[in-house]
């Protein structure tokens, strides 16, 4: 009798979490599908060549409406990987000190405030760019303003930094002792060790935190909206004010009459943003297995 | 296990012995345009401390926010500064919506600069040459050797369809303009860049002791080139329509308000609305035609 209340327990419980999985893969289809579904509509009137090299978006003209994201995809680009390029030696710089060279009371401290910094609301930070680093930008670059690419690309960066800290850290920190203590008994000296035994130990944990790092820059709207100051035209480098996808969608999707061309463009917007991030994801993965495979 | 049960338990009675705290009835829900949305607010709560039992919540968002609201049926009331397009009209009808418009205040747009451009003044199609990107430079109009830096709104706004309109002549704005996401962030870039230009609302302009913002200049607008130029906080220009940028602020509703929705807007037209418009820099709607369409429009 109990064996077999024990056995049904084990049995809800199975299904429980079977349940749980498949409603996570259930929601990842439903998106796409809903995607996929909302956005094809917008290509009986746009050609999908013109829409995605045309530079010129103006669904409101008044003149000829036009759909070319171009310039909102190269945008994103430019942005977050102008954030990456800030944040990753960054992240990991700060992840080995506190792995390997912190005293453990500054540890105990500094850990906290970095986790702490993810908690910062993104309107927060996007009205630090407007007021605060902006007019930092202009008066270094001399640009009058400094709503521009940079400006996102610094604050992305500020939000990315925890994620990709506190990660690549707890990756750096479970590498075994005893690789570390073989190292350092061999005669290589602490930097040694760590740049040439403990990161590639830590290797599949840190490209993770860059990839989640990645994935909050890529899909960030709030901050880059506030500071980046949303001009429609093509970028011509870290100066120019520009507008991503995200802002793009986030602007026009509050006003935008239901079930019309605009409107289904703007979910292909979202289906291009989707089909990104999943890129992203995908090579990570392979390239985590890649390395995987190599090291057993 | 157990405590977490009784700390859930206990929280969410407090919780519920909150819940009637808050005031009964339906609350009105009023959405739309940013360069109202200040105003509104304070419109709200004057008529909150006057009329117990009232609840109204504005949110921004937008003039098109607003109607797209109302015609989707999530607020109550839209606020807008620009009219009703034909597509959201037809859209309202297929959707059973059949909108009501009422004047609530007047707004003369005011076009501004940061206080070192020594420009004082431009011609409508000066300002409209700006916004479609044909004067890129301001040693085109003067002496003052700086790029022009734009700051408009976005495409939700009303104001920026508004200018569009009537500024630009239903042309496309240049693709350099920084679309900014309200009135106050545009204001927040024209402080800091000496070759800024944007439009804000008038109410706007002014700090918390109702004098114009330090670090901005606003500019006179004429009709014609040498013609006589006017500001837009110059209320007779604005009556009389002299100064040319002027437009109706709108609240609009679904059908002819109702209860608490009428109270509202017939307090809001009335002289106490019409003081707090005017107390936030914004222009009354006086006894003229708007009040004869107001009246209409409540019937």
């Amino acid at each position: 009798m109990r064996t077999t209340g024990r056995n049904l327990r084990e049995a809800a419980i199975k299904a429980f979490f079977f349940a749980c999985g498949i409603a996570a893969v259930l929601v990842l289809v439903g998106v796409f599908l809903t995607l996929v579904a909302t956005a094809i509509p917008a290509f009986r009137e746009i050609k999908i060549g013109e829409f995605l090299t045309k530079t010129a978006w103006d669904p409101t003209s008044p003149e000829k409406l036009e759909y070319g994201i171009l310039s909102m995809l190269v945008s994103t680009l430019l942005v977050t990987g102008g954030a990456l390029l800030l944040a990753v030696p960054i992240g990991i710089g700060v992840a080995a000190y506190l792995s390997d060279v912190a005293h453990w009371r500054a540890r105990e401290v500094l850990k906290p405030v970095v986790e702490v910094l993810a908690a910062i609301p993104s309107v927060v930070i996007g009205f630090l760019g407007l007021v605060l680093v902006g007019p930092l930008l202009a008066k270094i670059f001399h640009t009058g303003n400094g709503l521009n690419a940079l400006n996102g690309s610094l604050l992305l960066a500020v939000m990315a930094l925890p994620t990709i800290i506190s990660i690549s850290e707890d990756s750096l920190s479970a590498v075994p002792k005893a690789y570390n203590e073989a190292s350092l008994a061999l005669g290589a000296s602490r930097w040694q060790t760590l740049v040439r035994v403990k990161l590639p130990a830590g290797l599949s944990g840190i490209i993770a935190a860059v990839m989640l790092g990645l994935g909050r820059a890529i899909g960030e709207t709030m901050t880059v909206l506030m500071a980046t100051g949303n001009a429609r035209a093509f970028p011509h480098g870290l100066l120019s004010s520009v507008r991503t996808m995200t802002a793009g969608i986030a602007i026009e999707l509050g006003e935008v009459p239901y079930y019309t061309t605009h409107y289904y463009a703007l979910f292909a917007i979202g289906l291009v943003l989707f089909i990104m991030t999943f890129a992203v994801n995908l090579i990570a993965d392979i390239v985590l297995h890649k390395y995987q495979e190599r090291e057993r | 296990m157990k405590k977490i049960v009784i700390a859930a338990i206990a929280a969410l009675a407090l919780l519920g012995s909150l819940l009637p705290a808050m005031p009964a009835g339906k609350m009105i829900q009023v959405k739309g345009s940013d360069t109202m949305v200040n105003l509104v607010q304070i419109l709200a709560e004057e008529y909150m401390g006057k009329t117990p039992g009232a609840a109204i919540a504005v949110l921004g968002g937008g003039s098109g926010t607003g109607i797209t609201g109302l015609i989707n049926q999530t607020c109550d009331i839209a606020d807008h500064s620009r009219e009703w397009k034909q597509k959201e009209i037809d859209q309202a009808w297929e959707k059973g919506v059949s909108p009501r418009q009422f004047v609530v205040a007047v707004d003369g747009l005011s076009i501004i600069v940061n206080e070192k451009n020594p420009i004082d003044q431009l011609t409508m199609a000066q300002v409209g040459a700006l916004y479609r990107g044909e004067i890129k430079n301001w040693k085109t109009l003067g002496l003052y050797d700086k790029p022009v830096s734009l700051y408009g709104r976005q495409s939700n706004s009303g104001t920026y369809v508004f200018m569009q309109e009537h500024v630009l002549g239903n042309k496309n704005y240049s693709a350099d303009m920084k679309e900014m996401n309200g009135n106050a962030q545009i204001i927040e870039g024209i402080l800091q860049d000496e070759g800024a230009v944007g439009y804000v609302g008038v109410g706007y302009l002014y700090d918390e002791n109702r004098r114009i913002r330090k670090g901005l200049k606003v500019l006179k607008i004429s009709k014609e080139p040498n013609g006589r130029g006017f500001l837009p906080m110059d209320k007779a220009a604005v009556d009389s329509g002299d100064y040319p940028v002027s437009r109706p602020l709108y609240m609009s509703t679904n059908g002819k308000p109702k209860s608490d929705v009428d109270r509202f807007l017939r307090w809001t037209v009335g002289p106490e609305g019409q003081a707090v418009v005017e107390r936030e820099g914004f222009f009354t709607i006086g006894e003229g035609k708007s009040k004869a369409e107001n009246d209409k429009a409540f019937k």
